[in-house]
């Protein structure tokens, strides 16, 4: 469940940093190759989940989510963490 | 001890800018790089640059733009007792731009120096320059932001190479007799030296290079704090200004700071998408620019704000001349 509402957070982020359509938006897919999403929206996304779901998002981490599922699983660690 | 009498302020009374004549488009760069018109819009918003060519030097910019300025503020050359140039882009650090500038303009033996504080260096450079008028240090004072980027980037980088580009602009400051009219409001500025590594030439054989995501981070989160602000100082709400005069970095920088800003209707400057990044240059380019083409007029308060390696940041609300 918890899994479920992140990715759906990130979803409706997505759609409104960079206009991606949220069902288009599953746990496999990349953000650059496959939602075609540039390296300054991540940032805006960075900072959009940072603020949603009270995590920090550092630069070289993002670096490393590669997939829409890299982001939910970082996210939900953080989130456990904090 | 004597001190000379201290003016209430200082006002605007000029300004001019100068561009070099080489327009660079997207489609040239595509030309000759991995590049293409869409993806440099998308990233950066920037449509053509100006480059100057190897004859063209900073110290030729500032002349031409500061001779404007003095010329649209009605002074004299003699009339003028400080001169700061605002570069960090010399092809060598001695001597500074600001004497030979001075001289070339001929202007009589001023107080001349340069001043580095990267992008933010014009807002920096007219805080000083408001504070020398003031204290009485100077009456008036030639205040250009003037940088050669193409000199310190590699051209065949295209990370870099479709931003930074070349330019000069200028302001002349004057002393504000009565307090209403004071022209330059109090600067907010400050710097954050942690980020040091974050915008740098490495050496001097070596090109500008930037981590681009953590700028745009700090840039897009740290500024509109110092935009708000800066017109909190000046008692000025952002919804009374008439335009809204960011470095011009990124348009998309621009944007998401101008967003927070939360100033509907004020017009917000994008000279970038013509004139590149122009590192200290494009804050006085811009504001020249918009007053050349009619859309801020003498009297008009605008918000000025510089950002970029240091890092150093400045915010400042000025009156148009």
């Amino acid at each position: 469940m918890a899994n479920e509402e992140i990715r759906d957070g990130l979803a409706e982020i997505l759609e409104e940093v960079a206009g991606v359509l949220p069902a288009d938006v599953s746990e496999e897919k990349t953000f650059t190759d496959d939602l075609d999403v540039d390296s300054l929206s991540m940032v805006e996304i960075a900072l959009a989940a940072e603020e949603r779901f009270g995590v920090k998002i550092p630069d070289d981490e993002l670096a490393n989510l590669k997939t829409v599922g890299d982001a939910v699983t970082f996210i939900e660690k953080a989130r456990a963490s904090a | 001890m004597n001190i000379q009498p201290a003016a209430a302020g200082a006002r605007l009374l000029g300004l001019g800018e100068h561009q070099p004549a080489n327009v660079v488009t997207n489609a040239d760069l595509a030309a000759r790089m991995e590049t293409s018109d869409e993806w440099i819009r998308s990233r950066v918003g920037i449509a053509s640059r100006r480059i100057a060519g190897p004859d063209e030097s900073i110290a030729d910019m500032a002349v031409a733009a500061g001779g404007k300025a003095l010329a649209a503020s009605g002074l004299a050359p003699t009339d003028v007792d400080l001169v700061i140039v605002a570069t960090c882009t010399m092809p060598t650090p001695i001597p500074s731009a600001a004497a030979q500038v001075a001289s070339r303009l001929g202007i009589p033996a001023p107080g001349a120096y340069d001043l580095n504080a990267a992008c933010a260096g014009f807002v920096y450079g007219m805080a000083t320059a408001a504070s020398a008028v003031t204290s009485g240090a100077a009456r008036n004072v030639l205040l250009i932001g003037a940088e050669k980027l193409s000199d310190w980037v590699d051209q065949d980088d295209r990370s870099t190479a479709i931003i930074f580009a070349d330019g000069a602009g200028a302001a002349v400051l004057g002393p504000a007799t009565e307090p209403e009219d004071v022209g330059v409001g109090p600067v907010v500025w400050g710097s954050a030296g942690e980020g040091a590594d974050l915008i740098m030439i490495p050496a001097r054989d070596k090109h500008l290079g930037q981590e681009g995501q953590a700028v745009f981070r700090w840039a897009t989160t740290a500024m509109a704090p110092v935009a708000k602000e800066a017109c909190r100082r000046a008692g000025i709400e952002p919804t009374d200004l008439v335009a809204f005069i960011p470095h011009q970095a990124n348009l998309r920088i621009i944007e998401a700071i101008a967003r927070k800003l939360g100033a509907p209707g004020v017009i917000i400057a994008d000279d970038i998408v013509e004139a590149g990044n122009t590192s200290s240059a494009s804050v006085p380019l811009a504001l020249a620019r918009m007053a050349a083409r009619g859309q801020v007029r003498s009297g008009d308060p605008v918000l000025l704000l510089g950002f970029g390696a240091g890092l150093t940041y400045a915010g400042q609300v000025v009156l148009c001349p």
